[in-house]
């Protein structure tokens, strides 16, 4: 326990966050590698699953890459691309980080946007359709909207390994929060890497809380406020919730 | 791959402690949260609780949970068991959410049907829910898998578990075979795992010859 006591009383001493080897200009670098890591693959996987959503074409492809991606190691294959970027002369510098911890996030995006899209109800997207709008028009102002929960998941399952695999990162003389868990495991102070621990701990659960409150405010209005009630509905309950959940067969 | 040849007693030792080192997690995780998972099932202040708790422990980084664990447990750093203990506990947290959506999935009126024909409580959970569910917690039981034995290598930054040993010495030797020799044994290894998985549910689940995939693609610790 006097670990924990000394790494609290560190943390919350307010000269610990100064300087440029202090808290806030590691929290600082950490939040900055993860932000750019993640709108990276995003701007890649997100376009990506919403097209494969909409068109349903590479769905198996979706399935197999999130599968692969579940068994390769992160820290063998960031280990692998640092030192591959050292013998490329890149020394030790950032891209060969982001490279990885982007490959890392396009996983959980894609399968995201792709499960949010696939996720739309098909009559939905045919009233829309039978409405004239565009495919363009369905994708953005109807698939989008409603695939936003689910692609909010996404984000924050893979800002969540972002986080975790860029304290990893800092093993190879990297910034970022990670620094306190490794320099103290080098020099077997145990306090410095609780210190880091305890820091890292924290600034996931904050990050995964506010993207669970993200992921509460993109759910669409009227999707929040459930099924229409329709005066007929008390009638035939099941035409009401067959339109609107699941597809009705019998016209 | 000379290497790999010259060094065989080493790497196979590693193969053979990442092994146990990964399997005691997912088989204690899973027999684990059979029960709680189906408390979950039944009671939504249960269910309430028991998912926060572990969602929250699965937000911790891996390396981060290795290092505080030694604190709470008592045990040294450098003890396999803080790796096995932070391990189950992520098991836990991913088969739990699993094993709701897997007794949830068995149809109410099948269990009334079973009732009514006089089975007791605990005869209905072993012959008609367990089994029903079974598709389902096999399922969610291959993510964990393969998410456990590759989650595993972080260890190695504490001197602790595996095969991520290669990593960190394969670094510290700038030598890149090393290092893909790691990561080809923990695919290797997750994938013998898997397969295991699968015939042990062909052998289980005989009507379910095959197992439906994952329904949530999005959710599984596969970063550190």
């Amino acid at each position: 326990m006097r670990f924990f006591l000394d790494a609290l009383a560190f943390i919350f001493d307010p000269a610990s966050w100064a300087g440029a080897a202090g808290i806030g200009e590691r929290l600082a670098q950490h939040l900055a590698i993860t932000g750019l890591s993640v709108v990276l693959a995003a701007v890649i996987a997100v376009p990506l699953g919403l097209l494969i959503g909409h068109t349903g074409r590479g769905r198996a492809a979706v399935i197999g890459i999130t599968g692969a991606a579940r068994a390769l190691p992160t820290f063998g294959v960031l280990t692998l691309f640092v030192l591959i970027g050292l013998n490329l002369g890149f020394g030790l510098s950032l891209p060969p980080v982001i490279v990885v911890l982007v490959v890392l996030a396009i996983p959980p995006l894609l399968a995201g946007s792709y499960a949010g899209v696939e996720s739309v109800d098909r009559l939905t997207v045919d009233a829309a359709r039978g409405q004239g709008m565009t495919e363009w028009q369905i994708l953005t102002r109807v698939e989008l909207p409603l695939a936003l929960p689910l692609l909010a998941g996404g984000l924050r399952s893979a800002t969540l390994q972002v986080v975790a695999t860029a304290t990893i990162a800092a093993y190879f003389a990297q910034g970022g929060l990670g620094r306190y868990l490794i320099e103290g495991l080098r020099t077997q102070d145990y306090t410095r890497a609780v210190i880091g621990a305890l820091l890292v701990a924290a600034l996931a659960l904050v990050l995964d809380g506010a993207l669970a409150v993200v992921q509460r405010l993109v759910v669409p209005r009227g999707v929040s406020r459930g099924p229409e009630r329709s005066t007929r509905s008390t009638r035939r309950p099941s035409r009401t919730h067959g339109a609107i959940r699941t597809p009705v067969t019998e016209g | 791959m000379n290497w790999l040849w010259n060094n065989r007693d080493l790497v196979l030792g590693l193969l053979a402690e990442h092994a146990w080192l990964s399997a005691i997690p997912v088989l204690v995780g899973f027999a684990v949260s059979l029960p709680l998972g189906w408390i979950a099932s039944r009671s939504r202040i249960a269910r309430g609780i028991l998912l926060t708790v572990f969602n929250v422990l699965y937000t911790i980084p891996a390396l981060a949970l290795f290092l505080v664990l030694p604190g709470i447990l008592g045990t040294r750093i450098l003890d396999d068991l803080n790796v096995i203990v932070a391990l189950t506990i992520y098991a836990m947290a991913m088969m739990l959410r699993g094993a709701v959506d897997a007794f949830g999935s068995v149809s109410g009126d099948v269990l009334m049907s079973a009732t009514s024909q006089g089975y007791s409580a605990l005869a209905r959970f072993w012959t008609v829910q367990l089994p029903l569910a079974g598709p389902v917690l096999l399922a969610n039981l291959r993510v964990v898998s393969v998410s456990t034995v590759s989650l595993l290598s972080v260890a190695a930054l504490i001197g602790s578990g595996g095969l991520g040993y290669l990593f960190t010495d394969g670094y510290a030797r700038a030598f890149v075979d090393e290092i893909v020799v790691g990561i080809v044994f923990i695919v290797l290894l997750a994938l013998v795992f898997d397969a295991i998985l699968v015939l042990a549910g062909r052998a289980l689940l005989p009507w379910n010859r095959r197992a439906p995939l994952p329904r949530r693609l999005i959710d599984a610790k596969s970063g550190a």
